[in-house]
């Protein structure tokens, strides 16, 4: 038997999880679970789709907004939030904030990944839906894979939907 | 919070198995420590990663996280990986006689 270290004995532990948000404040969750699992020594398989393209393409990763409308977690009125300028001003914040903190960029987020061994991958019904090719993608995604190859690749992993 | 024998000592371990003094810490232990996690024999690369954590845990009070490890230490992320291929954040720090790294980078 081969100790993996992971309290998971002889079979290594895998996470799976599915990105669906394109926010800049939805992409950090699965990433950091990501590479918290890499760091770990646990597997990790990283399914884009839906809004969760934008955290992947090249053109648009470093553009990423923080939502605020509609989040009582801001703390500001709706009407307020909803006014021009309220999301431009809020992403800039978190980006200094990220920033202070040393966090890394989404976009170094994903090379610190594909660096960690972690598979990225672009959902095929997103991709047509959105009219994106593979070459729109950042290099490190490895594939645009169908909903079903997805349950191929995840086989045995803890599943998270983000 | 234990103890265990680790290189022909009594090692004081905390409930993940990391050492809790890094004080009682030895490069024998080191070396143990890390043919337990598959790695056999330490590297140049390896002392370099390790000497870096135990500085810096001795000046923060904390071992560093993967990030700071290759900002400071001469190495590279694909390169940690390599070096400790079932998983640079906590085996870093546990071969360092140090406890799990606190933060999530």
């Amino acid at each position: 038997m081969t100790d993996h270290g992971n309290g998971n004995g002889d079979a290594p532990r895998k996470v799976a999880i599915i990105c669906s948000k394109g926010s800049l404040d939805m992409a950090y969750p699965g990433l950091i679970l990501a590479n918290a699992a890499r760091m770990m020594g646990i597997d990790a398989v990283l399914f884009f789709t839906f809004w969760g393209m934008d955290v992947i393409h090249d053109k648009r990763v470093d553009k990423l907004h923080t939502g605020i409308v509609g989040n009582p977690a801001t703390h500001m009125p709706a009407m307020v939030a909803g006014l021009p300028g309220m999301e431009g001003l809020a992403t800039k914040m978190m980006k200094k904030k990220i920033d202070e903190l040393d966090i890394p960029t989404v976009r170094e987020m994903i090379e610190i990944l594909d660096d960690a061994g972690a598979e990225i991958y672009g959902c095929q019904m997103a991709a047509e839906m959105m009219d994106i090719d593979k070459k729109d993608l950042l290099p490190q995604v490895r594939e645009i894979i169908t909903a079903m190859d997805f349950f191929d690749k995840s086989e045995g992993a803890q599943t998270i939907f983000i | 919070m234990g103890t265990t024998r680790i290189a022909g000592q009594e090692i004081e371990v905390n409930k993940d198995g990391f050492m809790s003094n890094p004080d009682q810490w030895s490069p024998e232990i080191a070396a143990e420590l890390a043919r337990e996690a598959g790695i056999d024999p330490l590297t140049d690369k390896h002392w370099q990663v390790i000497d870096f954590c135990r500085r810096d845990a001795a000046d923060k009070g904390e071992a560093p996280g993967v990030r700071r490890i290759t900002k400071n230490a001469g190495v590279s992320m694909k390169e940690m990986y390599q070096l400790f291929p079932r998983g640079p954040g906590i085996l870093s720090a546990k071969i360092s006689g140090l406890t799990k790294p606190k933060g999530c980078i």
